[in-house]
């Protein structure tokens, strides 16, 4: 197959992508619950400055994402790459500096770069934004893991009881007796290095707390008039769920899943520190800030490598753990903490 | 009381025995006898013989059932056996790790939880001023930053820059508070927001209550209703949350003492994953859970004594 053709395929994910969440989007908007959620957020500064941060960090992502094949060095080139990748430099040179640091002689550097270079020489800058797209890829498809998988046993644990929910809970108690970090480790040790081996070892770690919250919300309403009247009607026990139990869990389910996916991008950080994290030719914020345990070392201090990193990251965090608590607010007022 | 502790150190039994068996699975159950012996055997490049020797000698060549049941044993009576990487026996480096660790890891915890409940009742006492709002954000803003940025960050500010420890080294001999000081400031650092926010949402949680209303309406003092009647009732939730810093104690101990260069438990795992040690980092877990369970079962424990709504049988 020609391989620009492939390349040429593989951007239609992220379209595909925008596709869906504008259609969850506009759905969503007309039921009274979320349109009247949206509107509450709409009305909220923080919240919208969460958003459009989001949005900022989204666009970057999806921009890593659309590319195409490139005959020079028979590799994936994407919009980012095109835009803001620089020739390498010799080594470290300091945000805007014209020399490099760090060499016995400092040599003249080929152009600028705004946020400096490391120690291969590679623009700063542009290893951040190559961090975004990691960072989403963890998160996205771990809660893509975790969600289905905590919400296939947290129903059919709190809705059938008996032995379906003593099968589940030993299960989830089993897996958050290990300390998440140290199953994560090592599962990570087992499967090998790369994006999807990580996403499975935190989803595997990560969906006891959502399962748990969701079997004790079936549980509750298992009981309510409604699913009672629905079962005296004859309605299948399979429509109670999807249709009647799984709207009522929804509100808690996203909220959790947004102030979890800032954990997800933290935890690539922790994993990259500990040998565990994401291969060094992904672009990954972990990386660059294990890098800087040697470079605060140095002297002159290389500073902006961890700078950029952690600013970034943070920023990500920050507006994923902004926006969460504001969603919370917006969904339910009696949740408001 | 005592019928009851037996009951929830029965209960754990299972449990453990379910840890045992994912963890075989995990190093042992999925990987080939031959790809196990290769991992062990120190020469880089053995010949046939000696590996089938290896698998021999090892038991692998047994039936999983019998291997998976002496792996179990083994690991309940504490025989670690030695380390793939070292030879060293394992059970000898947890005892010469374990002191460090619980030096840094209960100044760590102590610290939190005391300064934690502090915190959340000056947020709970002023709330909905700005010194409620600056602390909620102040704590978003920390929950936000990663653990390594705290550990790389407050080393090279609290260790390097105003020298209040040492960088690297630990050697109680010539004065323990020194060596204990900034990795536990970092671990303090980067667990306290978290419990902040908790903690704050329990006291306001009991504020809301009849009783707070019912003690205004009888003039009791604010400070008064705060300290005697509303700290009590929350302690309940709070005690059985501390548990939940247990694994954040865990991961302050892989980054900070390797960091510091702790001789702790936390360096121990962390030289361990460097060279694949599987056997040591399976002890580590099996220990790690091991100290989590034991931990929830004295959290029940102090819930039965602190509550006397909990009954106990």
């Amino acid at each position: 197959m020609n391989p620009n053709l492939l390349h040429q395929l593989y951007n239609l994910s992220p379209v595909a992508l925008v596709g869906i969440a504008i259609f969850i989007f506009l759905r969503a908007r007309q039921t009274p619950l979320w349109g009247e959620a949206f509107r509450r957020l709409a009305r909220n500064p923080s919240a919208r400055t969460a958003m459009a941060v989001i949005g900022i960090y989204a666009t970057i992502g999806l921009a890593d994402s659309v590319g195409w094949y490139d005959a020079a060095t028979q590799e994936r080139r994407t919009v980012i790459d095109a835009i803001f990748e620089r020739k390498p430099e010799r080594t470290y040179s300091a945000p805007l500096a014209e020399m490099t640091t760090g060499e016995a002689k400092p040599q003249k550097i080929r152009e600028k770069h705004i946020l400096g270079t490391d120690s291969i020489g590679a623009d700063v800058f542009y290893r951040t934004l190559k961090g975004v797209r990691t960072a989403f890829q963890i998160g996205g498809m771990t809660v893509l893991i975790v969600t289905p998988l905590a919400l296939l046993l947290g129903l059919t644990a709190g809705y059938y009881g008996k032995w379906r929910d003593d099968v589940i809970t030993y299960i989830y108690t089993v897996l958050s007796s290990v300390p998440g970090i140290l199953l994560q480790i090592a599962m990570v040790l087992v499967l090998g290095k790369g994006i999807i081996q990580i996403c499975l070892a935190l989803g595997i770690t990560r969906w006891v707390g959502l399962c748990r919250m969701v079997r004790g919300e079936t549980i509750k309403h298992r009981e309510r008039e409604y699913v009672r009247s629905a079962k005296a009607l004859g309605v299948t026990d399979m429509v109670i769920l999807v249709r009647h139990i799984l709207p009522n869990l929804l509100p808690v389910v996203i909220i959790s899943t947004t102030l979890g996916f800032s954990n997800l991008v933290l935890s690539e950080a922790i994993l990259s520190y500990l040998g565990v994290g994401v291969p060094d030719n992904v672009g990954s914020w972990g990386n660059m800030i294990d890098a800087a345990r040697d470079e605060l070392a140095r002297d002159p201090v290389i500073w902006w490598n961890l700078t950029a990193a952690t600013g970034a990251i943070t920023g990500l965090a920050l507006s994923l753990n902004l926006f969460g608590d504001a969603l919370r607010d917006a969904v339910d007022p009696r949740l408001r903490s | 009381m005592l019928r009851f502790v037996l009951r929830r150190l029965l209960q754990a039994i299972p449990t453990l025995l379910g840890v045992l068996t994912l963890t075989w699975f995990l190093f042992f159950g999925t990987a080939s006898a031959e790809s196990i012996a290769r991992r062990n055997l120190s020469s880089k490049d053995p010949t046939p013989a000696q590996v089938q020797g290896w698998i021999k000698e090892h038991g692998y060549d047994q039936p999983p059932v019998v291997q998976l049941r002496k792996a179990t044993v083994d690991m309940l009576m504490f025989k670690f056996g030695k380390s793939d990487a070292t030879k060293e026996d394992i059970w000898e480096r947890i005892r010469q790790g374990a002191g460090p660790s619980i030096m840094v890891s209960s100044t760590i915890f102590i610290g939190t939880v005391l300064g934690a409940v502090l915190v959340a009742v000056l947020a709970a006492a002023f709330r909905g001023t700005y010194i409620d709002k600056t602390t909620t954000i102040l704590c978003v803003i920390m929950m936000s930053v990663v653990y390594t940025v705290y550990v790389i960050g407050g080393q090279y500010f609290l260790s390097k820059q105003l020298r209040y420890g040492p960088i690297w080294g630990f050697d109680p001999a010539s004065g323990l508070f020194k060596y204990i000081l900034v990795p536990s400031a970092i671990g303090f650092a980067a667990g306290i927001a978290t419990e902040i926010r908790l903690y704050r949402t329990f006291l306001l949680d009991e504020i809301s209550q009849d009783y707070v209303r019912t003690a205004r309406a009888k003039g009791v003092s604010e400070t008064r209703i705060l300290a005697q009647h509303v700290l009590k009732n929350a302690l309940i939730p709070i005690i059985t949350n501390t548990v939940a810093v247990i694994p954040g104690l865990i991961l302050g101990g892989l980054l900070l003492e390797n960091f510091f260069g702790i001789p702790g438990l936390g360096s121990y795992l962390f030289e361990a994953l460097g060279s694949n040690d599987f056997s040591v980092v399976r002890a580590m877990v099996f220990l790690g859970t091991l100290l989590y369970i034991f931990g929830l079962i004295m959290t029940d424990i102090a819930y039965a004594i602190v509550d006397p709504r909990v009954r106990i049988d």
